[in-house]
Order: structure tokens, then sequence, then C-alpha cells
């Protein structure tokens, strides 16, 4: 695979207009430009980035998230690709990307389950591993677990 | 039955038995397990199940697929709260006499994911547990001494005096906001009285 700077800059050249960074060894891109990028990174014959091996959520308090992609391909022995999106904490929500990569389907809801970033488009966004009826996204930091020594009082 | 007269008779030829001693010999030695298990304990569970530890020399070498079938239920493994509905479930649903053992730091306390969202604090927080067995995992060692624990206090049962505490069913926890409703069976489980922290 490309070494991080050309890619970068292949994409540039490819994508004209969309603006890319790099940060600690991945590219990052702004959710509007996600599925632009996506789809370039695995249609263009030269990355053929066509298996997304890992779909994760980072959470920094107090204003930001960000989700993560790791992307490898199986038709030219690559990667890992890593892509980042920030997206504030408050309302979290990218573009979801089960159209071009059906194994995203699982993973984004665990995202949405565990984070509560809302990934639109998604065919069937709904908690994962948690039960329904479970208020709350508990791999955020601010999370408070409940006290199962504590009495349970009935509400009235 | 006084011990010294019955092995002097049996020096005879003459074999006397209780039907207690019948009985619990019988139950002792065919404790019958319920096949599952919830996480890297079930693998520990599986070797002591195989030739080398051969669970078999106990009378417990027959795993049921059937809560029916089964009368021990050996907790393998990490509870999460959205397990624990479904063991409670299988334990009403096995035929008595029934017993529990927890194996493992999960199974008894939660283990390492104690103070995690998803896991339950023991499985005795909603069934009776007649053996824990420390351990993470424990061997599978560890878990014939724990099986043979739950036989010696079976033999030492006596029927004419047995008040059994158990129930045969225990009421079945539902899914709240954040946890389990409710946060244990308090006919099994009460916290501890300085669980102030």
């Amino acid at each position: 695979m490309l070494p991080l700077e050309e890619l970068k800059s292949v994409i540039q050249e490819l994508l004209p207009g969309v603006p890319l960074d790099l940060e600690a060894g991945s590219l990052l891109v702004s959710s509007k430009d996600l599925i632009t990028v996506c789809r370039c990174l695995k249609n263009t014959e030269r990355f053929s980035l066509d298996y997304l091996a890992n779909l994760t959520v980072v959470d920094y308090p107090p204003e930001r998230m960000e989700v993560i992609y790791h992307f490898y391909s199986m038709l030219k022995k690559h990667g890992p690709v890593a892509l980042k999106v920030k997206v504030e904490r408050e309302k979290p929500s990218v573009p979801s990307v089960t159209p071009l990569w059906r194994g995203a389907e699982f993973q984004e809801r665990e995202a949405y389950d565990l984070f509560g970033v809302v990934f639109e488009g998604h065919p069937d966004l709904r908690r994962i591993l948690m039960w329904e009826g479970f208020k709350g996204h508990p791999m955020r930091k601010d999370y408070i677990v409940e006290d199962q020594d504590a009495v349970e009082t009935l509400s009235p | 039955m006084d011990k010294g007269l019955q092995s002097e008779l049996q020096k005879q030829g003459v074999y006397m038995t209780t039907w207690d001693q019948l009985v619990n010999w019988g139950r002792s030695n065919s404790i019958w397990p319920l096949q599952f298990g919830l996480a890297c304990c079930a693998i520990e569970m599986i070797a002591t199940a195989a030739s080398r530890y051969d669970i078999a020399r106990f009378g417990s070498e027959i795993f049921r697929a059937s809560p029916r079938q089964a009368d021990l239920m050996i907790v393998a493994g990490t509870v999460t709260k959205k397990m624990a509905p479904q063991v409670v479930r299988l334990y009403n649903q096995m035929a008595e006499p029934k017993y529990v053992i927890s194996m493992g730091a999960c199974a008894t306390s939660g283990g390492p994911f104690h103070k995690g969202y998803n896991v339950l604090k023991g499985i005795d927080r909603f069934i009776p547990v007649d053996v824990y067995i420390p351990g993470c995992p424990p061997t599978p060692q560890a878990l014939l001494e724990g099986l043979m624990r739950l036989q010696e206090r079976i033999r030492s049962r006596s029927m004419a005096s047995e008040v059994d505490s158990k129930k045969a069913e225990y009421a079945i926890p539902e899914f709240g906001e954040k946890g389990l409703k409710p946060h244990y069976n308090p006919e099994v489980w009460q916290p501890p009285k300085d669980s102030g922290q």
C-alpha cells in the first residue's frame, strides 16, 4: 500500500475539492465527504479497499467523538488504511457505509448501541448488544453504571 | 446406624444400610450436569469432561442438553445481565433435587467485570448456589474438587430431617433501563451490611 502522504495526494488528485488531513497515522475526513472518499477508496482500481475490517468509535469528552474505519484489500493484499471522522458529542451522526460494505451493518449497530452515534442511511439501526428498552450508551465515558447492590424501590 | 456395627457385619458378609445412605449413594454418584457454558470457564469444564481429567470417574459424565434431565447446573462463566433471566429460567426447569455450582470468579462475583455495565455480580443473586469454585478460570482439578464437595454435601443429608430451604422455582428478573429488575432476589441474597463504599 502507498505511504499515507502519497495516498492522501492521490485521493486529492482524484477528488479535487475534498479536504483531507492526516492525523496519527490515519486519514481524516469530514462527515459530509465520508461517502465520497469511501467510494473512491473502494472503487478506484489502485486501492480496491474491498474489506471493512473494523468500525469503532472513541469518546473524547466533553465535545468530540471519533468514528474510525479500518480497511483492507482482499484483491490487492494490502492494508490497513485507517480513516477517521470527527463528530460532535452532543448529536453524533455520520452517513452509513453499509451500502458500500455490507459488513458494516452490525458494526454500525454496535457503535450506535454503545456510543449513540447515528448512522444515517443504515437499513436497520437499532440496538444489537443491549436489550430493547435499555437507556443510554454504556461505552460513553460519562455513563454512570447502576448500583447492583441498591435495594429496588417500587416506583409509585 | 452405628458405623462400627455396620463394618463388623460387613466382615461377616451381612450388608446393612439405611434408606438415606442408599439414596444418597445413588444421588451423589450420578449427578448429571446441564450442558451449557457461558464463557471461558466452559472450556475448562469441557476439559474436565474429556479423557485426561475424566469427570466420568465421579459419575457426572452425562452432560444433558435438556434441563429436564439434569441434576446439576454448572454456571461456567460470565453471567451477563442479558443472559441472567435465561439462566434462572433453566434452573426453574430442572427437576428436583437440583444443585448449582458457581464456577469461577465471574459466576461468583462478576470477576474482572465487577464494575462493568453488562455483567451480573454473581449468579447467587437469583438462584441458590451449593458450591463456589474460585479461579479465573478454575482448573479441571478445581472443578472436580468442587464436584466432590457437592457429593459430600449430598451424602451428609438425611431425608427424614431434610428441611430444604431451596424452592423449586425462583423469580425471573426482567430487563430495566440500566440493568435487571430487581437487582437481586432478597429470598436468596442480601447485600453485605457494609457495602456502602
